[in-house]
């Protein structure tokens, strides 16, 4: 149905409720995700490969990582309500952003309620978008650009699909310059969303801005 | 043929009703438009989910206002879980009342509390009848050999 590209992508889904977690399933297997969910911020951590005990050890110069902090399956984003008993949304995002193993996955955040300074906080803190529930399938169109900064270089040659920001139509190979593709992913990003241009994150992949 | 017909304009016929009169909205036609061949039961599995959901709420809530020191962050974190269920479900009416009974929380008023406690309870069975009647109609269709018909 979807793309092969699509089932590469692999979503991690947080939610505490069952309902939103089998929703948000399938939206995700719908959009040709594969999909994981869990019910709490801690075990999404434990899912990552991400144990709190160790997490203070890791420091950014430190170029090899634990093998206790080794992620056991890539997960190409993250996506989670922010309303959770012990471990909120926005916990978790910033256990994921401080983290150097982890920085680098995108993150979004869900919530039923229209709250403009958490909205705001949760966007400075580094989520990627956050989404108002009831989740739609539109939403979720808004994610393939961000997971597509993650995937390396020899996989963009798979990922040509209209759906995605690239201005121009089917490429032929792979890119020329990494440049235009993040440009393009960039400008691909839903302007609809009010929230500040987010700072430069300092990380260790080179296709990020 | 007829049969299948009269089933499905039937169907449709209460499906309109049940928007009409605020028991569910929009969001459940999302969740129908979700069903699809590799998800066949979507729809009565998310329904069955929030009615164990909606229960077991119900139950968290009525023992909570029952203490003689009313713990309402409690009963209002119970709520809130219910608002947001039955706002991804569709179910219109029963969130509806989950957004007065938040007030009566803040406010502390158990009064208002147990009164939007019996409303919930009472939406919950009216919507729980009322699904269950439409699910009824889908696997009569299906049982006379047609198909459900998407809601528009």
């Amino acid at each position: 149905m979807g793309m092969a590209a699509d089932s590469e992508f692999h979503v991690l889904a947080v939610d505490d409720s069952i309902i939103d977690r089998k929703l948000i399933e399938r939206l995700l297997k719908t959009s040709s995700y594969q999909v994981t969910t869990v019910d709490s911020g801690s075990k999404a951590l434990e899912f990552l490969g991400l144990h709190e005990d160790l997490h203070d050890r890791i420091d950014q110069n430190t170029p090899s990582v634990s093998p206790n902090n080794h992620q056991e399956v890539e997960v190409n984003l993250v996506i989670t309500d922010y309303c959770m008993p012990g471990m909120t949304g926005y916990d978790l995002l910033k256990k994921i952003k401080e983290s150097s193993s982890l920085k680098n996955i995108p993150v979004v955040i869900m919530s039923s309620e229209n709250v403009p300074s958490r909205i705001s906080r949760c966007l400075e803190e580094g989520a990627e978008e956050f989404f108002l529930k009831p989740v739609r399938l539109s939403d979720l169109n808004k994610l393939r650009p961000h997971m597509l900064k993650t995937k390396s270089k020899d996989h963009c040659k798979e990922q040509v699909d209209e759906k995605t920001a690239f201005p121009s139509p089917k490429q032929e190979g792979k890119e020329e310059s990494n440049n235009n593709k993040r440009k393009a992913t960039e400008e691909g990003v839903s302007p609809e969303r009010t929230r500040p241009r987010p700072r430069p994150r300092p990380n260790g992949i080179t296709t990020m801005v | 043929m007829d049969v299948v017909n009269q089933l499905q304009r039937q169907f449709l016929d209460y499906s309109a009703s049940l928007h009409r009169e605020g028991f569910l909205d929009d969001q459940f036609t999302q969740l129908q438009k979700l069903q699809d061949e590799n998800s066949p039961d979507f729809v009565v599995e998310v329904a069955s989910l929030f009615f164990e959901d909606c229960e077991k709420l119900i139950n968290n809530m009525a023992r909570a206002l029952e203490q003689q020191g009313v713990d309402f962050k409690q009963v209002d974190a119970s709520v809130h879980q219910l608002k947001g269920s039955s706002s991804s479900i569709g179910a219109m009416r029963v969130k509806n009342v989950c957004i007065a009974f938040r007030s009566f929380c803040e406010a502390q008023n158990r009064e208002g509390c147990l009164r939007c406690l019996q409303q919930v309870t009472h939406e919950y069975s009216l919507l729980k009848n009322k699904l269950q009647t439409l699910f009824r109609l889908e696997q009569q269709i299906l049982a006379a050999g047609g198909s459900v018909p998407a809601i528009e």
